[in-house]
């Protein structure tokens, strides 16, 4: 690192500290991810690096915790699951949610900061307390042990991501826009796929991506509302956590950060795309 | 806004269309106009509104409703209540021979129903031990016939079982009678009522020490990731853009990550023989294993290496817009480097530093999943406790009522964080 020339020998040091630190924080951030890789290729049921890890024993290495999720019908049930409430959660929360966020940001709406609030409460609840409450109202509707009731739960806490990511987009939107397509003669629905809907299209792809990250890594809410038949990734890890622990959940761990990276790297692509829109650079 | 409705001049021109130069009739376009946006824009939120009303407000009122209507006792024995109803529990009699010839026939009947037992669960709440009573009493009193239990059921009940003649259980079920109850407010709360109905503290102090504990655990957290995070979101918001764009994956990779495997990754590196004690035993810093899994330690630490994004994001955003020559300023008029920074830098930290603060202290008094999978006892949270009464110990009252009162504890932190932030503001990497 270059320092200015007037820089004391002690603010040269701080500077040096400062970014020591910081390291050190990224490498407590990322440590505890990256370590689980290697250990998912363990050949032992260990959950720890044995002798012929450290020394790079090709034997020591395994794929055999992979594919023992691809012969498990009970991961493979978890899986299609998952994409399957994830599915149909995300896409009622991205339709209702981008709705809402188009006439939650018009200046005229009235309420706009109670409604906001509210509809923004799922995010904030603590999970433990909507998975409570859910139970006991989905029970009365027989709601509980069906994947109606878990993806309804689901598109609920997905929402308030959506609504966030559009009304982000959103901000700066011209209403005259809107006005001027409804004054020449266009349909609502012919305005709305034609004007608004490109204009806003990074910021509902993000917050679908957010939506299906949240439930895609919800358990909670899953631990009370769904039966053995509608078991997620993330409940048969937090199964296999306290009843028997084995590599196959490391395994797994390493397959949803692979996911988790990918979502990554398209929502800051659409984000740098979404500023380029709306700066118009 | 004028107001039409104000003018007290009955001529053509009100004063208040005077003053705006308007007419009436303009004013009641614009108005028409102004309603029809607004019911434009309403139209798109109305969907969502019911939707959310109907999914999730509609079960968190369903808590709050059923953490204070408990029927089932009025359920079971609603004749025994009503006839229960003139008797004074004060005094040291029991109730008439007619109550308890009631009683008698009401717990024949739900024995043959098979719900003597949930009533037996029910009164051994308030008094341990009766519900063995009531179990076997029901067992021998199927046999008898109803007709002898209307005329003297009392004294079939005392020769079944001579707990019945104890004033202790009647007073139990009277006092379970009520539909409405503020009795799991008070268990939530470490109170309870005595025979004479006043409010005392109960003598083992569970929930309240626990949730001292949450906060305590939720403030510990709260500091960590703001020390923490602090230098990282300045180095991030001095650095050339180009490393810090770079760098910031490494935060919001791990912000994406799902949180079971964080937390998974926390018990591979903490466990006895995990990847921390091997390696600290490799390095002969330590000769033994030290337990860290299935400890307050182990709670805090994921804790906080899982909620360290959710500081680092609004710190570093409210860092990046700070000009950087107010500092240099404060240096090349004479202020020593840390003064400089504590009174100039530092200030204006503090809506990123606050908005962070209140985020991660909101997400952590309610987390449940890591506390339950690292914590072991001594880490345990809140949340852990209302989990417990929902799925072991079936005191689903009990858990609404811890749940509407740490609900209430959010909602006036979210309402501060709205009023401070700003909730349309939250940052999403």
């Amino acid at each position: 690192m270059a320092f200015p020339k007037y820089f004391t020998f002690w603010q040269k040091l701080g500077m040096h500290g400062l970014r020591l630190t910081a390291w050190l924080v990224l490498a407590f951030l990322m440590l505890p991810i990256l370590v689980i890789i290697p250990l998912s290729f363990n050949a032992e049921p260990y959950f720890t690096f044995t002798q012929g890890m450290l020394a790079f024993d090709p034997e020591a290495y395994s794929l055999k915790w992979y594919a023992e999720i691809i012969n498990d019908e009970k991961w493979l049930l978890a899986i299609k699951n998952s994409f399957f409430i994830g599915f149909w959660a995300t896409l009622i929360a991205t339709v209702l949610g981008t709705f809402a966020a188009i006439g939650l940001s018009n200046p005229v709406m009235p309420w706009q900061r109670f409604i906001m609030a509210v509809l923004l409460s799922p995010m904030i609840v603590p999970l433990i307390i909507t998975a409570a409450g859910m139970y006991f109202f989905y029970t009365q509707l027989g709601l509980t042990g069906s994947y109606l009731g878990v993806i309804l739960a689901h598109a609920a806490l997905g929402t308030p991501f959506v609504i966030i990511t559009v009304n982000a987009a959103l901000s700066g939107f011209d209403y005259s826009l809107m006005r001027a397509s409804l004054g020449l003669g266009a349909t609502p629905i012919y305005t709305f796929f034609n004007v608004i809907m490109p204009l806003i299209r990074p910021g509902v792809i993000s917050g679908a991506l957010f939506a299906f990250i949240t439930s895609f890594d919800e358990v909670v809410v899953i631990l009370f509302l769904a039966g053995p038949e509608q078991r997620t990734i993330p409940r048969q890890m937090f199964s296999g956590l306290r009843e028997q622990i084995n590599p196959t959940i490391l395994a797994v761990a390493v397959l949803l950060v692979a996911v988790s990276a990918m979502m990554l790297f398209t929502i800051e692509y659409l984000r740098a795309r979404g500023e380029r829109i709306r700066t118009g650079v | 806004m004028s107001q039409p409705g104000q003018t007290a001049d009955p001529a053509s021109y009100s004063s208040a269309s005077l003053s705006s130069g308007l007419t009436d009739e303009e004013i009641a376009q614009s108005r028409k106009i102004l309603r029809r946006r607004k019911a434009l824009a309403s139209a798109f939120v109305i969907p969502l509104m019911l939707f959310i009303l109907i999914a999730f407000v509609a079960p968190i009122a369903t808590m709050l409703y059923r953490s204070i209507y408990h029927p089932t006792v009025a359920q079971l024995i609603p004749n025994t209540l009503e006839a229960l109803d003139s008797w004074d529990e004060s005094g040291d009699s029991l109730p008439d021979d007619a109550v308890l010839n009631l009683f008698a026939v009401e717990l024949q009947q739900l024995a043959e129903d098979r719900k003597s037992g949930k009533l037996a669960e029910e009164i051994n709440r308030g008094l341990p031990g009766s519900s063995s009573v009531i179990k076997s009493t029901a067992r021998k009193i199927k046999k008898l016939d109803p007709e002898l239990l209307a005329s003297e059921g009392g004294q079939r009940l005392m020769a079944l079982k001579p707990q019945w003649q104890q004033i202790d259980i009647w007073r139990v079920i009277k006092k379970a009678g009520p539909k409405f109850t503020d009795r799991y407010y008070l268990t939530a709360l470490d109170l309870e009522r005595n025979p004479a109905g006043e409010i005392e503290q109960r003598s083992t102090a569970i929930y309240i020490k626990l949730s001292l504990k949450s906060l305590w655990i939720a403030i510990l957290i709260t500091g960590l990731t703001a020390v923490i995070g602090f230098p990282l979101s300045y180095y991030l918001a001095t650095a050339p853009s180009k490393v810090a764009n770079s760098l910031m994956v490494f935060v919001l990779l791990p912000f994406w990550t799902s949180l079971l495997v964080r937390t998974t990754a926390w018990i591979a590196l903490l466990q006895t023989n995990g990847v921390v004690n091997s390696f600290l035993q490799s390095i002969h810093v330590i000769s033994e294993p030290i337990e860290m899994l299935y400890t307050q330690f182990a709670t805090v630490i994921a804790m906080t290496h899982i909620l360290l994004p959710f500081m680092i994001l609004p710190l570093y955003s409210v860092m990046k817009g700070i000009d950087p020559s107010y500092l240099r300023a404060a240096l090349s008029l004479g202020a020593r480097p840390i003064p400089a920074f504590i009174r100039i830098y530092l200030p204006m930290t503090i809506p990123g530093l606050s908005a962070g603060a209140l985020l991660v202290f909101i997400i952590s008094i309610g987390y449940y999943i890591t506390p339950a999978l690292v914590g072991g006892t001594e880490g345990q949270m809140i949340s852990n406790i209302i989990a417990f009464h929902m799925q072991s110990s079936n005191n689903w009252e009990l858990a609404a009522a811890l749940g509407s009162l740490l609900l209430a504890l959010i909602t006036f932190l979210y309402w501060i964080y709205d009023r401070l932030v700003g909730i349309s503001n939250l940052k999403l990497g």
